[in-house]
């Protein structure tokens, strides 16, 4: 049985509102947020990045079990936010866990799904019994071009995953990727902020993808939307997901605790998984979840999940539950944000 | 061992000195303690340097060679030794030439302290002013030197009920002094107002609580005392000296509030001079910020412990009142050379104890002590002086 | 800083790793190579000591005129923290007003970025605090 052994999450304090960003670019910010679904998006504090988020969510995750961080034998981590364009980030980690120095690491980048691709390795590595346990990681500190659409949404906040199968909270009874060359948004080596196809990025590759990933996988498995507890849907805005769970006959009841866009906004790499770790936050023995999350380029990567017993002895409560970071925030003016984001131009020493 | 006695003392003006080298400033101090000294410069047997910074300021190392060559004396090749000890570094150097003479080494020497700290930006001089703390675990977390000053004030806040308020008036019988001083840095008096409304350095810490950062520089002549005389009217004796060492971090001291390297070279010199805290009329203390002034006093056991701070604010450092404490105007309103800081109390205590200290003559001058400080703490220099009649 | 310098140190900077004297089980953070109560006794017994990442702030400050590197935290908040195992440090208070900050609050340590050596230089992380606050 392959599956989590536990999980954490890490959400960086700070929020900006959409109306505050839309104040700054002459628009209607609190429209154009509840057209988006968006009430509020997560900004890192100054000294946070991508790799102090993974280390965050990797800590809190170890928090949960007693098991030797030397017994990691792979740690992947994923982002489209690496602080280095050449140097890892996995290996801050492992050894900020103290799980090095024999295991593999390595950063993975697939827009938004880098993470959940680190899941599937991960279980191969386990399933071959090539290692005892993999560690997961999705961690972003986005970038949106201010001005950009993306400004009101991309934020910051990462998910680690213990991947094994002893002792396994959720079960991953199977995986399905789809995958395909769309060029829907994208970043070239060297440039800031990314770029994107604007509406292309909605039917032609989001719902394509999200969709067709997780009808195949329902297929395959013979389930039904209405034998899922909870769904996870890739959130790039808070309306997204609800539509891609409708067209598939899923209720928002099933979509809610999954979804934190609307309170944090789009962590991307850190997304489903946030989302997944909110759901096994409350999940109970029995629950049936199935994941699906989306990267820009494209593909969807689709996992049905079935919580264990094991959840019972689980020590959720060694580390803080998702609705702690939700709760506990601060909200920032534009002027702030843009301090916190190292956008201030500061005289050079 | 033998007595050794203060003939000669010479210093330059403090503060921004843009038109002056560093070689310039080592040089002019010396030069005029050798005047004072009536001594021709022939005499001299070695040089003692104290500097903090030089490599890192003026970009020049071996400055114990430097100075004895402009001073002319290149051609006597005589032994010249820079010593170092952050802000202390003047006070060591002075220590390191007590025992020369004292052993019967030498008999004439030269101990000077200069810095040149303003050929660099604010930024810069900060920078090396952190580095005497440790920089490993204290600077490379963003701690600056005063912050750790300013974390010591905040535990002697909570500890002793000491306040800002306090604090402020030493800032302000600093200023007053210095006002008085025609070498000193500062010629403005301060308010407490002025002082507590002063911007934020790191709280409780406030501008007008630091030190400014001066260049300048300031010698002395020794020699034994039996020889003194022939030289001097009122040669100055060095009844005691104690130099003492802590951790580097302040975070490692056994209380941070109380400097133990104060403490244990006071007690060397006292013992050594046979004289007690209550005998000293005058102290130089080292002020670097208002904080340091009102725990050093304490641990010179001038007032008692946890006590410094009140003691400042009725007025028992000031003229009139149980020892006077910076009459120069301190490091906060003569000025902070750190490498000169050391030779530079020695110089007023002399000038206080010959009666020739002008407008800030402290009255019934007879016994006088310095205390300098390096990093936090983590070195102190103490030396006792004594007019002898 | 020259990279050898902050390499050789990453487990204590990441993780809290110090020594505990063997020989009277005194802890020491950062690392020593000899026990100053036990000097000579204990050479060769200081052995590596995970310490505890909690502890209680002992002294604090709110910096405004920055370190080096720390323009951009202004106005930011330092403390002497007292580890549970027993060594005091220095280090940042990062995730609040400076005005929940008092002497005695607890903290736990975070891992945060330190500093970095310009824009194309290497990135330092290591070890910050936080206020332990009542979990929701
Ligand atoms: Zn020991």
């Amino acid at each position: 049985m392959v599956g989590i052994v536990s999980y954490g999450g890490y959400v960086p304090r700070y929020r900006i509102t959409p109306a505050e960003i839309g104040a700054v670019w002459g628009i209607d910010g609190k429209s154009y947020g509840e057209s988006l679904g968006v009430k509020a998006k997560s900004v890192p504090g100054a000294d946070e990045d991508t790799i102090t988020i993974a280390v965050a969510a990797a800590r809190n995750a170890l928090k949960r079990v007693s098991i030797n961080p030397k017994d990691i034998g792979a740690i992947y981590c994923g982002s489209e936010s690496h602080p280095y364009a050449v140097k890892p980030t996995a290996t801050v980690v492992a050894e900020a866990i103290g799980a090095t120095p024999d295991l593999t690491a390595a950063d993975y980048e697939f827009a938004c799904k880098a993470g959940t691709a680190g899941i599937q390795t991960c279980m191969g590595l386990v399933k071959s019994g090539m290692i005892k346990y993999g560690l997961a990681i999705g961690s972003d500190t986005s970038q949106g071009a201010p001005g950009d659409p993306l400004e009101y949404t991309a934020s910051a906040g990462g998910a680690a995953l213990l991947i094994g199968n002893e002792k396994v909270v959720a079960e991953i009874n199977r995986t399905y990727s789809f995958t395909t060359d769309t060029p829907d948004f994208w970043r070239r080596e060297g440039q800031m902020y990314p770029s994107h196809g604007g509406r292309f990025t909605g039917e032609p590759a989001y719902f394509r993808h999200v969709l067709t990933c997780a009808k195949k996988l329902m297929e395959m498995q013979g389930t039904k939307p209405e034998d899922y507890q909870y769904a996870i849907f890739h959130q790039p805005n808070g309306r997204f997901p609800r539509r891609a769970g409708k067209m598939l006959g899923f209720k928002d009841e099933q979509i809610n605790q999954g979804l934190l866009t609307p309170y944090i906004g789009n962590t991307y790499s850190g997304a489903v998984m946030l989302g997944l770790c909110s759901v096994l936050d409350v999940a109970k023995p029995g629950d049936r979840i199935l994941a699906v999350a989306f990267g820009s380029g494209a593909g969807s990567d689709g996992f049905d999940i079935t919580v264990t017993d094991e959840i019972q002895n689980f020590k959720r409560e060694n580390a803080p539950l998702i609705r702690h970071y939700i709760e506990n925030a601060v909200e920032v003016n534009y002027a702030i944000y843009t301090k916190l984001k190292h956008q201030i131009i500061l005289r050079e020493e | 061992m033998r007595d050794v006695a203060i003939i000669g003392i010479g210093m330059t003006k403090f503060g921004e000195l843009w038109e002056k080298s560093f070689r310039e400033i080592g040089i002019e101090a010396g030069l005029r303690a050798i005047e004072d000294a009536k001594i021709s410069g022939d005499l001299l047997d070695a040089l003692y340097v104290g500097n903090m910074s030089a490599g890192k300021l003026i970009e020049q190392e071996h400055v114990s060679s430097l100075i004895l060559d402009y001073s002319g004396y290149s051609s006597k090749h005589l032994p010249a030794v820079r010593v170092e000890a952050a802000s202390a570094s003047g006070g060591v150097a002075l220590y390191e030439a007590y025992l020369a003479v004292a052993s019967g080494m030498y008999d004439f020497v030269m101990v000077g302290g200069a810095e040149k700290m303003t050929d660099v930006g604010d930024a810069e001089a900060n920078r090396e002013l952190c580095s005497t703390a440790d920089n490993e675990w204290e600077s490379i977390f963003g701690a600056t030197y005063a912050s750790l000053f300013a974390m010591l004030a905040r535990r002697h806040m909570y500890e002793y009920g000491t306040t800002e308020e306090q604090m402020a008036h030493v800032a302000v019988k600093n200023h007053k002094f210095a006002s008085k001083n025609p070498v000193a840095h500062f010629k403005n008096t301060l308010t407490v107002e002025q002082v507590l409304t002063s911007s934020p350095v790191a709280t409780p810490i406030k501008t007008l609580d630091c030190a400014p950062v001066s260049d300048g520089a300031a010698a002395v002549v020794l020699c034994p005392w039996d020889h003194a005389r022939k030289f001097c009217d009122t040669p100055i004796k060095i009844a005691g000296v104690g130099l003492a060492t802590d951790t580097i971090a302040l975070h490692s001291r056994r209380d941070i509030c109380t400097m133990d390297a104060v403490v244990r070279a006071s007690s060397k010199a006292y013992h050594m001079a046979r004289i007690g805290p209550k005998e000293v009329n005058l102290a130089e203390v080292h002020d670097c910020y208002t904080i340091a002034e009102i725990v050093e006093i304490e641990d010179l056991r001038l007032v008692k412990k946890g006590e410094g701070g009140k003691a400042t604010a009725e007025g028992q450092t000031d003229i009139g009142g149980k020892v006077v404490v910076n009459p120069s105007g301190g490091l906060k309103g003569r000025g902070q050379p750190p490498g000169a800081v050391g030779i530079a109390q020695v110089v007023e205590i002399v000038q206080q104890l010959r009666g020739e200290a002008k407008e800030r003559q402290v009255p019934g001058a007879n016994v006088g002590i310095t205390l300098n400080i390096g990093g936090t703490g983590a070195t102190a220099f103490v030396s006792i002086l004594k007019r002898e009649n | 800083m020259q990279i050898p310098r902050f390499w050789r140190q990453i487990p204590n900077r990441y993780n809290l790793i110090g020594v505990q004297c063997e020989n009277c089980k005194k802890v020491y953070f950062p690392p020593r190579i000899v026990c100053p109560d036990c000097h000579r006794l204990s050479i060769g017994k200081m052995k590596q000591y995970k310490l505890s990442d909690k502890g209680v702030v002992h002294s604090y400050t709110v910096i405004y005129e920055p370190a080096e590197g720390f323009e951009n935290q202004v106005p930011y908040i330092m403390a002497i923290i007292q580890l549970e195992d027993g060594p005091r440090i220095t280090a940042q208070i990062v995730d609040c007003n400076p005005e929940e900050v008092k002497i005695g609050s607890r903290v736990e340590m975070v891992f945060r970025r330190l500093g970095e050596d310009g824009k194309a230089g290497i990135i330092y992380y290591g070890y910050k605090f936080a206020l332990v606050k009542t979990q929701t």
